[in-house]
């Protein structure tokens, strides 16, 4: 695969360790809060007591970028609306992760349940874009989001359909999900490392989040004078397809340095791609060019 | 009492699908019989279980029995049913619900029908593209089991003796052009297999009414719960306010004439050219009459036909379709005046009529040169003389009687501006209805049916709501170009053909005669014809 022999390419001075791969997803760590569980898929499903914030835990939070998503938060399920682009490259971004995560945990991508029984957690879900597709591949999804109208907004959205409404939502942070010991089979946070005040730190939470040989899966946009031009000049000025200001260009990352930041934080990135927009077809897909929005999926080291 | 109003709900419908199920496996066996489709007694057995859970249903006082689906298909026919086939066979969509609402007692009476019998003058022609299919789906087994006829030749001329041409399968190395089925084969062969599989099916008697769209948890349901048991995992309970109601997903809600209701993720309208469907989620349609009529019906020869032959008549086309053990099917388009009168002629006057038609009637046979020119000139142009036999004009067997009722019905081209929008699709002739004159129309829908159950499987690998408009576009982009290019070249042969001024019948022979002599031009129509390629004329 070519994503493949790129990622070789930016690996080659870094050193990875092997693999297994885990026979059974972990049991329930967190007894209240995994209460939404699988086995009773129709709602109405019981209700997890409430996370209160008021417990100061350090935090990777940027409380200015909190506040500009929950200005637009109404608008996660407007498919015309300000998060139009992420509907429009969800599908692609889901095939991948689907594509990854049957790789890794061996499951057969030819089912319509893939995820059946894996655990996996959607870090800054949003309105749930991504949570809900991967419930409906199976997976016992918890979403959480440091916007408490996001999650609101979510958990409204997922109810009405049985295989989503089974998703426990929670307005928390990884930091804090750390502090409570839950464990996940997969942890994903599809762009939002670059919009993080402490990227290393939050990093480490989403690796303490994994079990071993679990799979880390982090979305970002390159800093390149491409992405430059493509994410924030046209995007956001041009196309008028980001509200402005969404992205700091200084704030993103290279596939180099996110290797590296996961590499400290014990997880070896295994796969990489890049995710291109063609304006002519108007559709997104999956390359080897990774110099505006790119993908990593890492595996927890288990040592 | 709310508990088990409820529970009585369920209850009444797990019984619906159950008997279905329990069924399904003696229908299987009876149609593994030789006579085919008349396991009578199971499908009696059928309908009564099914009236009886009916009755249950108004017992317990369910007027309004509200079931959950994927997909509800509106019209079970033909087009409906491969739909449903479809679904149920690929290993990402069988796990779909699936409701079809259908009142045409075919999918509930005995549908005992005889091989032996006269063919019904309802055929269609279907394609190699179609006939790979139907394997797919697992219905073409089926098919094989009752008359079926394939050819391997096709002719085609008119009334002018200028144009002519003949196709055959081994133009392009295949050993088939097409088939002629029955459409109630099709159909039952359609159902048979569906009712092989075990997605979980629910077919309701009984015919759409209003459609709307709305959330299955707003109005009574939900707010007749208390607010925590609303599987809201985040903590608090929030206000029942307007913001509540735009971000819920609203899913589409069928009622029925028998007082049903039914919720769906996504609505198809496989309900023909006055389609419900299409009516209530209002896409605009764009459509003509031809000012003519088809007639229909079966006749009968001395020897066994094994050639599609189609004339082109100053009124219109006549086609002659082979079915098998000596019998034919013809398709004669006429002004509706004279198709009246075909209808009502002694039978007698109406063979002489077609045996006048597909021979020297309103013109001579075709001379295998063009303009009086031998081909053997044109050489240059084409690479090669006539290399064989066949190619030859060859006279259509004689009709000696005719073996069916006639039918006339008035023609029509249809074509909706949208095929989709949010939760609903529409598929064969509820999307466009084509002249009959290729007998193109069934393969468009059967397109139209693989095409969205590959774009649904696509929507559920990516884990997406099937009803999401983004997806359903997929469907529509793709199918939109292929039945508009055949709808143009139908439309525009119809229009071809029916005037008979000299310049125009000229072009038309020089047409024919490209069509004839240039091979990769002839192969490249055949394979279109047989809908291999997308485009006519590129490749």
């Amino acid at each position: 695969m070519a994503s493949k022999t790129l990622l070789r390419r930016v690996l080659t001075t870094l050193s990875s360790s092997s693999i297994g791969n885990p026979k059974t997803p972990s049991a329930r760590r967190c007894s209240s809060l995994s209460a939404a569980s699988t086995e009773a898929p129709l709602p109405p499903s019981p209700i997890p007591p409430s996370i209160k914030s008021s417990t100061r835990v350090p935090s990777s939070l940027n409380e200015a970028e909190v506040a500009k998503f929950a200005a637009i938060a109404d608008t996660w399920w407007d498919f015309e609306g300000p998060f139009k682009p992420l509907h429009w490259m969800n599908p692609t971004r889901v095939s991948f992760i689907r594509s990854s995560l049957c790789r890794h945990f061996e499951r057969d991508p030819h089912c319509a349940r893939p995820f059946e029984g894996l655990k996996i957690v959607d870090v800054g879900c949003g309105g749930g874009i991504l949570s809900e597709p991967l419930a409906r591949m199976g997976a016992t999804v918890t979403g959480i989001d440091a916007v408490e109208k996001n999650i609101k907004i979510a958990s409204i959205h997922a109810e009405s359909d049985p295989l989503t409404s089974s998703i426990e939502y929670c307005c928390t942070t990884a930091e804090k999900l750390v502090e409570e010991q839950r464990k996940f089979d997969a942890v994903i946070a599809l762009e939002v490392i670059e919009h993080v005040a402490d990227p290393s730190g939050f990093c480490k939470s989403l690796s303490a989040l994994t079990v071993p040989n679990g799979a880390t899966v982090i979305s970002t946009i390159n800093r390149t004078m491409r992405s430059y031009a493509t994410a924030i000049v046209a995007a956001e000025y041009i196309l008028h397809w980001l509200p402005k200001g969404t992205h700091q260009w200084s704030s993103f990352f290279t596939p180099e340095e996110l290797v590296l930041i996961l590499q400290r934080a014990s997880v070896s990135v295994r796969e990489m791609a890049g995710f291109v927009y063609n304006p002519l077809t108007g559709e997104w897909s999956i390359s080897d060019d990774t110099s505006v929005n790119f993908i990593a999926v890492g595996v927890k080291d288990s040592h | 009492m709310q508990s088990s109003m409820l529970l009585n709900r369920v209850f009444a419908r797990r019984i619906v699908a159950t008997t279905f199920r329990l069924f399904s496996p003696r229908r299987t066996l009876s149609n593994g019989g030789s006579g085919g489709f008349n396991g009578e007694g199971s499908v009696s057995d059928r309908v009564g279980t099914l009236e009886e859970a009916t009755d249950q249903r108004d017992k317990d006082g369910m007027t309004s029995n509200i079931g959950h689906y994927d997909v509800a298909i509106v019209g079970g026919g033909m087009v409906g049913m491969a739909l449903a086939c479809a679904l149920s066979s690929m290993p990402l969509t069988k796990n779909l619900t699936i409701a079809i609402i259908d009142s045409n007692p075919a999918l509930r009476s005995k549908g005992s029908f005889k091989q032996d019998g006269v063919p019904d003058p309802r055929v269609s022609t279907v394609t190699p593209a179609t006939i790979s299919f139907f394997q797919e789906i697992g219905a073409w087994k089926y098919v094989q089991q009752h008359r079926h006829a394939y050819f391997d030749k096709m002719q085609v001329w008119d009334h002018t003796g200028l144009g002519f041409t003949k196709y055959c399968a081994k133009d392009v190395d295949k050993d088939i052009l097409g088939c002629v089925v029955e459409n109630k084969v099709l159909h039952r062969s359609l159902f048979a297999s569906f009712q092989d599989t075990d997605i979980q099916k629910t077919i309701y008697p009984a015919r759409l009414t209003s459609m709307a769209f709305e959330s299955p948890y707003s109005s009574a349901v939900a707010d007749s719960q208390p607010p925590n048991e609303q599987g809201i995992s985040s903590g608090s309970a929030y206000p029942r306010d307007t913001s509540r109601k735009q971000h819920r997903e609203c899913l589409a809600k069928l009622d029925l004439d028998d007082g049903s209701c039914l919720f769906a993720k996504l609505v198809v309208g496989a309900d023909g050219a006055k389609s419900r469907v299409r009516e209530t989620a209002g896409p605009k349609t764009t459509g003509w009459s031809y000012p003519q009529s088809a007639i229909i019906c079966t006749v009968e020869h001395n020897i066994e036909n094994s050639c599609a032959w189609q004339r082109f008549l100053p009124s219109g086309p006549i086609a002659l379709l082979p079915m098998g053990d000596r019998y034919s099917n013809i398709v004669w388009t006429m002004s509706p005046k004279e198709s009246t009168d075909h209808k009502l002629m002694s039978e007698d006057d109406f063979v002489r009529a077609v045996n006048h038609a597909l021979d020297y009637g309103y013109g001579p046979h075709p001379q295998s040169t063009f303009l009086g020119l031998p081909s053997d000139r044109f050489t240059w142009i084409t690479g090669q003389g006539i290399s064989s036999v066949s190619e030859y004009f060859e006279v259509p067997p004689k009709v000696i009687k005719v073996a069916s009722e006639r039918m006339a019905f008035p023609l029509s081209l249809m074509h909706a501006h949208n095929y989709v929008s949010r939760r609903v699709v529409l598929m064969g002739d509820a999307a466009h209805t084509v002249h009959p004159l290729a007998g193109q129309g069934v393969n468009l829908g059967f397109g139209d049916a693989s095409s969205l159950s590959k774009v649904i499987a696509e929507g559920i690998m990516t884990g997406r709501d099937i009803g999401e408009l983004s997806l359903l576009k997929k469907y529509e982009k793709e199918r939109m170009t292929a039945n508009i290019t055949m709808m143009a070249l139908i439309d525009g042969f119809q229009k071809a053909f029916s005037v008979d001024v000299g310049p125009i019948n000229l072009l038309r022979a020089a047409a024919f005669h490209g069509a004839q002599y240039i091979k990769p031009l002839k192969r490249n129509i055949i394979s279109y014809a047989m809908g291999e390629q997308k485009w006519p004329l590129l490749s």
